[in-house]
């Protein structure tokens, strides 16, 4: 391990997360590792996001888009009941407000907007649950361009309304029938599709996985959780921030988002994984879907399929940044088990009203846990992003309950 | 091109030359390893039938860059219980079979024991080339090095979108062939030679000198001509393994290679 009276350098610009690295790496990780022909299609969505991020013509735009569609700034609200009996003060950034649902609307809204405005006529994504499918469509629709979306055939038969909803807002739903039906396969399947459409169409990752710029660019346009919060806390609170920050991963796109705003404080950041699809917790280093990170993989190196109740957090790996923040200590990442997250998510519709997504639910559940073990000492204060609502999940809770 | 490569080139590109310099159109067939019980059966038809390279895939469990034909083998010889450690002893139970080999795969699988140990691995088991479908040249530092120091000759592609100046790097840092491809899209069979094929060889014809062999969407007899006429060869796998979904033994694979290899022999007129 490391020796105390060696010299090391400060942790690189990664560990704030500013832009990547040269050759889009956050460290180790990253990386643009496509097949040749996908390369200079990630070159122009690097350019042309590269030129528009510093076009205050773009952000305005996107701003608006935000503001009106989206139902932008979302509240910062505070659990005081579960407050209350946990100890602390736990602040939720309420992204289940935000149009669709959940924070997905946020990046496809920006990369809607960079299809525009690079002459690209259709969106092509991948979907699991089918929150980003949905968003996708939905900004398709708002900017009049197609949309195509890829789906495991196992998540198509268990989200049937999602699938419904993307047809009725004019996106083509593709079923998916490789490997494990699901959304690694999904976007493979996407990315495969990609390859022969360069020309017209834009890909529009879900998470803050793929070949740089991806990781980068969808942190970007997530980082409007992170930096609305800031500010609502600074508001909020006379320390300005927060002891701690929590957010659920799966790849990891709302808490690349959150943690963004808060990086460059005291806040410790806190990543919280499904047991059954660990990337950051468990992962082992690789390279999938265009970018070297951390990949639940067997004994000969094949992806092995991630199993979570909430299928927003069913990819087997995590995203670059997030591998990086691990590996500098800027981050943790925990995991939490199916039945604490459904028990969490019950507590916080019997306590505040609000019955959150599942994969939000573990974030939840380990602020419960933290707080209850003593991790957390009493009057911490606690952000945590609530990143998507309940209704899509509420026929697996009547299931369980 | 006086590029000191060609003094430093491995098997691969050293049997390759001799043979394109003899006048002959190049054949390299693919198999995905372990897709069979009997699969090596099938590598030595392939040499039977005329091959001048064999390409033996490491099935990885998300082949991007592949369509369903493929997609399915690799399904198969996973499920078989096809492993690179697996694949890789098979090979070495082999008799020379006088073509080089030549492994293909994703990166993943690479990097699982290391570019060291995987590029030690695939010596021991004969095979001289690599290609690796997810690894572009601006990420192949890693591994180039290290495959040169084994000597394995890495394999780098190049598509049809392509720029002059990254596919001048491409072919300077390729070793054995350059791999064009012909198309934009997965690899499968396709109905008619892809128009950017042509374009795309005579843009890598520009800048290198090393063999180059055009792939994807290449099946038939008449597909094998035309490309012969633009490139020093083709590699033909999703047509293989269609037939051998469809229960292709080896002597159906030999006659089916054979039909390729009388028009690759018939076309022999040096490309412009």
């Amino acid at each position: 391990m490391r020796d105390a009276r060696t010299w090391h350098p400060p942790a690189p610009p990664g560990g704030t997360m500013g832009e990547p690295g040269a050759r889009g790496r956050f460290g180790d990780y990253g990386g643009r590792y496509a097949p040749e022909s996908l390369v200079q299609a990630c070159r122009e969505v690097e350019e042309a996001f590269r030129e528009a991020w510093r076009d205050p013509g773009f952000r305005g735009t996107l701003a608006g888009l935000l503001a009106e569609h989206a139902g932008r700034p979302t509240p910062l609200t505070p659990a005081r009941r579960l407050s209350e009996a946990l100890g602390v003060r736990l602040y939720l950034k309420r992204e289940d407000l935000t149009h669709t649902g959940s924070h997905k609307i946020n990046n496809v809204l920006g990369q809607a907007l960079l299809a525009t405005r690079m002459g690209r006529r259709r969106l092509i994504a991948e979907t699991g649950a089918g929150q980003h499918g949905v968003a996708t469509a939905t900004a398709a629709a708002l900017l009049g361009l197609d949309a195509t979306v890829f789906m495991g055939e196992r998540d198509i038969e268990r989200q049937s309304l999602n699938v419904f909803r993307m047809r009725m807002l004019g996106a083509e739903v593709v079923p998916v029938t490789s490997g494990s039906r699901t959304l690694k396969d999904a976007t493979s399947e996407a990315m495969r599709h990609w390859v022969g459409m360069t020309a017209d169409s834009h890909y529009c990752i879900g998470s803050v996985i793929g070949p740089d710029p991806y990781p980068w660019m969808v942190k970007e346009f997530q980082r409007v959780i992170g930096d609305e919060a800031r500010g609502q806390f600074a508001a909020e609170l006379r320390t300005g921030v927060p002891d701690l920050v929590v957010a659920c991963v799966g790849g990891g796109s709302n808490a690349a988002g959150t943690f963004a705003g808060f990086a460059d404080t005291t806040a410790r950041l806190v990543g919280v994984e499904a047991a059954g699809g660990a990337g950051a917790a468990r992962g082992r280093v690789g390279v999938l879907h265009g970018c070297r990170s951390l990949f639940l993989q067997d004994g000969d190196g094949q992806i092995v399929e991630a199993r979570s109740i909430a299928a927003g957090l069913d990819y087997p790996g995590v995203g670059p940044e997030h591998a990086h923040l691990r590996d500098l200590g800027r981050a943790r990442y925990v995991t939490v088990t199916d039945e604490e997250a459904v028990g969490a998510a019950v507590r916080l519709a019997r306590t505040e009203g609000i019955v959150p997504a599942l994969e939000s639910a573990h974030a939840l559940a380990w602020v419960i846990r933290a707080a209850g073990g003593g991790e957390l000492p009493a009057g911490s204060t606690v952000l945590m992003t609530l990143s998507g609502r309940g209704d899509k999940d509420v026929a697996t809770f009547k299931e369980l309950l | 091109m006086t590029e000191p490569t060609t003094l430093a080139a491995g098997a691969v590109e050293l049997h390759l030359r001799a043979r394109r310099d003899a006048g002959r159109g190049l054949l390299m067939p693919y198999l995905t390893g372990g897709v069979t019980p009997g699969w090596t059966d099938h590598l030595r038809a392939f040499a039977a039938a005329g091959a001048d390279a064999i390409e033996i895939g490491l099935p990885f469990s998300d082949p991007t860059l592949d369509g369903v034909t493929i997609q399915q083998s690799s399904e198969v010889a996973l499920a078989r219980g096809a492993s690179t450690r697996r694949i890789l002893a098979g090979l070495s139970g082999l008799p020379d079979l006088g073509v080089p080999l030549v492994a293909s795969t994703y990166y993943n699988l690479v990097l699982h024991d290391g570019p060291e140990a995987f590029c030690a691995a695939l010596r021991r088991a004969g095979v001289d080339g690599l290609i690796v479908a997810d690894l572009p040249v601006h990420e192949a530092d890693e591994l180039a090095e290290v495959a040169a120091g084994a000597g394995v000759e890495l394999v780098l592609l190049a598509s049809p979108v392509t720029p002059q100046d990254r596919l001048a790097e491409i072919a300077a840092r390729s070793r054995g062939f350059v791999y064009a491809v012909s198309l934009m899209g997965t690899t499968g069979e396709r109905a008619a030679l892809a128009a950017s094929a042509a374009e795309l060889t005579g843009r890598i014809r520009q800048v290198t000198d090393r063999p180059v062999l055009l792939g994807f969407g290449i099946s038939t007899p008449d597909q094998a001509r035309e490309a012969r006429r633009h490139a020093d060869g083709v590699v033909v796998g999703a047509a293989v393994m269609r037939r051998v979904r469809d229960g292709a033994g080896p002597d159906d694979l030999r006659a089916y290679l054979t039909t390729l290899r009388q028009a690759l022999d018939q076309e022999c007129d040096p490309p412009p």
